[in-house]
């Protein structure tokens, strides 16, 4: 499988969400993934990075948020950055149902969690909040005549 | 996101078309909400038929408005979800706290005293 690699450096407004996905859909054909898998990478997505602007930018539409896609030959990397206000207890905000907003369910590190293979998140307060999720891909078998 | 509004006495029947993301999500509370709050309206039959997409965002909205009808006596019914829309509702275990229905006319049919 060929290497690749895709940076989206994008303004933090909630039209942008669904850009999002439709970049991670159409690298998720380009890697023939079953459309199943397709789906759940665009939830993992924007979850990401719909928390980046919610949370991270606290709905603030003048930031910046980072989109890097990363592929090699067994694994799609998703690396969601933001430079926002930092989580202060990583392990609690990652528990089902946490949220620090009454109105929300917490339930985007769960789906986050169950579609993608490795969930990382690195935070610093004040700093900003990297979420960095990999999807492992078969590999394809070399077909010889 | 593009909403298609009946109103039959409490009852108000919202076809969404589209995606339920943090972005369109706002649009749907306050349709929703708007009717509750000038109509008095008690239950909402949302038509997901033409949803493509929801994601946590979309799921706390609908709960949401459970919630808020939930102490008015309302309640919220939820009718033709696509397969893999159906999954991440699921996995979120919206139904078991929400209806689902085939199609619009089960969803009337129950609560009609039928
Ligand atoms: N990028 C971020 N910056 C700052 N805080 C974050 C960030 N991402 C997540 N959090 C914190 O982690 C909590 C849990 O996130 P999660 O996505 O699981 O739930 P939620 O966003 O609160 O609700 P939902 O995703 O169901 O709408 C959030 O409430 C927030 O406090
Ligand atoms: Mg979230």
């Amino acid at each position: 499988m060929k290497t690749n690699q895709l940076n989206l450096t994008f303004s933090s407004i909630p039209e942008n969400v669904s850009i999002t996905r439709l970049l991670i859909a159409s690298v998720g054909a380009q890697l023939d993934l079953p459309l199943n898998d397709i789906e759940e990478l665009k939830v993992a997505v924007s979850e990401a990075v719909s928390n980046a602007i919610i949370h991270g930018y606290k709905n603030n539409p003048s930031h910046i948020v980072y989109l890097d896609l990363n592929i090699t030959g067994d694994s799609l990397k998703i690396v969601v950055k933001d430079e926002g206000c930092g989580i202060t207890d990583i392990d609690q905000a990652m528990q089902p149902a946490f949220s620090t907003d009454p109105e929300r369910m917490g339930l985007g590190f769960v789906f986050m969690q169950s579609f993608m293979d490795e969930l990382q998140v690195d935070s610093t307060l004040e700093v900003g909040t990297t979420v960095t999720m990999i999807k492992h891909l078969k590999q394809t078998p070399i077909v010889s005549h | 996101m593009k909403l298609g509004k009946k109103i039959e006495r409490l009852t108000l029947l919202l076809r969404l078309d589209g995606e339920l993301d943090m972005n369109t999500a706002s649009i749907v509370r306050q349709a929703i909400d708007v009717e509750i709050e000038k109509r008095g309206i008690r239950t909402v039959i949302l038509n997901l038929q033409d949803v493509r997409f929801v994601d946590s965002s979309g799921l706390g909205v609908i709960i949401g408005r459970y919630k808020k009808l939930l102490p008015l006596g309302g309640n919220i019914k939820i009718t033709n979800v696509p397969p893999h829309i159906y999954k991440i509702m699921e996995l979120s275990g919206l139904p078991k706290i929400i209806s689902f229905y085939v199609d619009e006319a089960h969803a009337y049919e129950e609560g009609r005293g039928a």
